[in-house]
């Protein structure tokens, strides 16, 4: 079942006219008939949560929104998708620009905000010229200005580029580089919900969440809320990437099995070259890497779905999380070691430096995985590098420091021995460039 | 402030009462002692300050009398507000204590070990702060962090191989001058605090952010190398100053001033910003009302026979806070069994004697710790 991908695959629908004819701003005719409050309920009732990464209910976080007198409301889109392994939100804006603007204007009036703003990462600079040809266009039929349908609410949608760093991804960092500042995470409380940009309350969503709002006020709440299972409501979109034979965006309703949306034909088709599954990140670099055996089966036996409770079954121990959905599929050559390093070396570049724990910790652990992934590690630094991330972890202003640290800590847990096997076996290690391949599915090679 | 309701906050079982807005920081500080969370980058006279140095972190057991759940996280005490019947653990806590001290490692592990050649040595929060939290050894296998030195202006000099990125002076030239000239450039590991292509630093009021700068990153070219700071005494003074408060602090060697310095309450902040003319350029006594010697902290290293908080460490507070003793560089029992273990030095009046050692014989040192047990 497709909601947000129902019409992808049409020729020209980046373009209004086609987007129209294939039922677009459905959702705004019928959203402008309804009080906002009204809006903010249906998207309560449907169950949405947040596509970003920490999945936070949507409909709580809008009604958690300040609504002083006088002061003027912003909905901000964090189209700043940095995250290595996700890529869905470029897909979405790419090929559906009219689904995202249909989202905001709803949104917009739900929330009040007549000034809206697409945060969007620097590398899309191809996508600003999409979505302001989409804004152009939705304009120049009556979608945005002034007095939108004769309902008397004004909208203007403003795309702003980023300069390219990963931190302006968090929604207060993105507040403060939207308003020409540098970069940095606020400290929080107060929340953007109560100051935001420019000290004004503000709401920010991931750019799938948006999207997400047309089929839930075309469907009603209720019917949303139907599709998915347990509080996953819905569809989510899957950047499926790594050793897969088929890597690209896919929707799913979250019902499917892990095992089932790797080595379907549907979805990732496999593992290429016949080789077997060794672990896998589900949900964006950040989340924890889990190998093969807790990725089939939960701890307790249970099989593990693609959805927000079930991947995160058994917490970090066991489990690892939904996050944004990029989902990087490792095959027994991977090495585990060099991929953590890789993954510290991006944390280490896009720390902000404000806060110390972040800012020395996440050099550190890079430094330290070069030396092991180099062949120059001791055990000692397996500890140190666990002792490390352990510090960092909570002890930051913003989620940076645990996305950095998290991958860490759950490769040492789960590939301790592939990080022993690099101190005790320095050469072979540099030499072959891969793991160990113990940990892979333990299902027989498929007969080519 | 009486339409401002009170919230009674308890910090290490110990409850007080503050007005509604105040940071667990500044409850704790009314308190004071060791329950006060050390604060790095947090400076109360600046807006905005605080939250970064994460050295100020504190469990919330309670987070108020309406909703009772902890808070999971540790929260940094200077930016999170008291509520009402609010529980924090600071040095009750182990996960404090090893957060902290995680903190001020990471603090450490790219600060040079300069200190003997450092002109902040001697009156340093850095210090201070690996004194009580620090390891004895760095566990960092790796080159340390250097930057290329940069001219920032006649007065002052930075040495950014020290800093710890507290922000403090950033927000010092923001909010006490009319146009700040310095930033952080770059980000991460790499950040630095720097001026857009080497300007100088010559507002009115600059020199504040040596005072405010907790390590030795910024300092005061007119004092560098001059002198050690235990070997100056410091003596309170005033002028008539156009531009300022004119009230400083002289920092004498004999009859020299060597410095001249903003006066700094206990907590190491500035009580009133000095302009650049007092800091710089009245170097002579004769400049100066001189109004008497300052009276320096009991633990400070510079020796002033004038001192505060010289009191006997409060015992009520000791049984308080579970077996955390009063603060001491070395405990002589560690290594000596002399002078008797069983005798706690702090609960000795005045200079100890012989007499208060002497066997079998009770004296006041173990009388007062009897009557202490009871």
């Amino acid at each position: 079942m497709k909601l947000l991908l129902e019409n992808a695959h049409i020729e020209g629908i980046r373009n209004y006219d086609i987007y129209r004819k294939h039922g677009g701003y459905r959702a705004v005719e019928k959203a402008l008939k309804l009080t906002p409050d009204e809006v903010v309920e249906e998207v309560k009732k449907s169950g949405l949560r947040g596509r970003g990464g920490a999945g936070f209910p949507t409909g709580m976080k809008w009604s958690f929104l300040a609504k002083p007198e006088g002061v003027p409301r912003h909905l901000v889109c964090n189209a700043d998708e940095s995250e290595p392994g996700t890529f869905k939100d470029r897909y979405l804006m790419e090929f559906l620009p009219h689904l995202l603007i249909e989202g905001l204007i709803v949104s917009s009036y739900a929330l009040g905000s007549n000034l809206t703003f697409i945060y969007i990462r620097g590398e899309y600079a191809w996508i600003v010229d999409i979505l302001e040809q989409a804004i152009a266009e939705a304009k120049n039929n009556g979608w945005l200005g002034k007095n939108i349908l004769g309902t008397g609410f004004d909208c203007e949608i403003y795309v702003q580029r980023g300069a390219g760093a990963y931190i302006c991804g968090e929604e207060t960092a993105l507040i403060e580089s939207l308003e020409g500042k540098r970069g940095n995470p606020r400290i929080k409380p107060p929340f953007p919900a109560v100051q935001g940009l420019w000290m004004r309350p503000t709401v920010v969503n991931n750019v799938e969440t948006i999207a997400a709002v047309v089929p839930i006020i075309n469907l009603s709440g209720e019917e949303y809320a139907k599709i998915g299972v347990g509080r996953s409501t819905g569809t989510k979109l899957i950047s499926a990437c790594g050793n897969i034979n088929k890597p690209g965006i896919y929707e799913i309703t979250m019902t499917e099995s892990v095992e089932e949306f790797i080595y379907s034909d549907e979805y990732c088709g496999g593992i290429p070259k016949g080789k077997r599954l060794k672990a896998c990140i589900p949900g964006g670099s950040s989340v924890p890497i889990v190998p093969t055996n807790l990725l089939f089966k939960t701890a307790k036996g249970e099989t593990r779905y693609m959805n927000y409770e079930s991947l995160s079954d058994g917490g970090f121990a066991t489990g690892t999380m939904m996050g944004s959905g990029g989902f990087i599929v490792f095959d027994e050559d991977q090495c585990i070691v060099r991929h953590t390093w890789t993954l510290a070396r991006f944390y280490a570049h896009e720390s902000c430096g404000q806060c110390s724990p972040c800012r020395e910790g996440t050099g550190w652990m890079y430094r330290i995985l070069k030396n092991l992934e180099h062949g120059k590690g001791k055990m000692s630094d397996i500890d140190l590098l666990w002792d490390v991330q352990r510090k960092i972890e909570g002890n930051t202003i913003c989620p940076l420091g645990d996305a950095a640290a998290w991958p860490v800590a759950a490769a040492i847990r789960h590939f301790r021995d592939e990080f022993e096997w690099h101190v005790t076996h320095a050469d072979e290690a540099q030499k072959r460039n891969f793991g160990l391949a113990h940990y892979a599915d333990p299902r027989p090679v498929p007969a080519s | 402030m009486s339409d401002t309701p009170k919230f009674k906050v308890t910090i290490d079982n110990i409850t007080v009462e503050v007005p509604a807005g105040t940071t667990i920081l500044n409850a704790a500080r009314l308190i004071g002692g060791d329950v006060t969370p050390p604060a790095m980058c947090y400076y109360s006279k600046l807006e905005n300050s605080g939250g970064k140095c994460r050295t100020c972190l504190v469990e919330v057991s309670k987070g108020s009398e309406k909703d009772p759940r902890p808070m999971p996280k540790l929260v940094a005490s200077c930016r999170t507000t008291v509520m009402d019947g609010m529980e924090v653990k600071n040095i009750t806590s182990e996960r404090v204590i090893d957060a902290r001290k995680g903190v001020v490692e990471f603090l450490l592990i790219n600060h040079p070990l300069d200190c003997p050649v450092c002109d902040q040595a001697g009156e340093c929060d850095l210090q201070d702060l690996s004194y009580e939290h620090g390891s004895e050894q760095s566990r960092l296998d790796f080159p340390k962090r250097t930057f290329e030195p940069e001219d920032i202006g006649p007065n002052i000099q930075l040495h950014m191989n020290r800093c710890i990125m507290c922000y403090r002076c950033v927000f010092t030239a923001e909010q006490l001058t009319q146009r700040r000239e310095h930033g952080v450039l770059e980000r991460g590991w790499d950040s630095q605090i720097s001026t857009y292509l080497n300007k100088a630093l010559d507002n009115e009021f600059i020199g504040n952010i040596i005072d405010v700068c907790p390590v030795g990153a910024l300092t005061d070219k007119t004092f560098r190398f001059k002198q050690r700071v235990w070997f100056t005494k410091p003596m309170d003074a005033h002028r008539d100053c156009p531009t300022c408060s004119g009230k400083v602090r002289l920092w004498f060697r004999g009859e020299e001033v060597f410095r001249v310095t903003g006066r700094k309450d206990k907590w190491g902040e500035v009580e009133e910003f000095i302009c650049n003319t007092c800091r710089f350029d009245k170097k002579r006594a004769s400049d100066w009302v001189i109004e008497g010697p300052t009276k320096v902290n009991r633990h400070s290293v510079i020796s002033q026979n004038h001192y505060r908080g010289a009191v006997e460490a409060q015992k009520e507070l000791i049984r308080e806070i579970i077996g955390k003793e009063p603060k001491m560089l070395l405990d002589i029992h560690t290594v000596s069994d002399v002078n008797r273990p069983e005798i706690h030095l702090s609960e000795i009046h005045g200079p100890s004697h012989s007499n208060d050692f002497l066997p079998n014989q009770k004296l006041e040192g173990q009388r007062k710790l009897e009557v202490g047990k009871k």
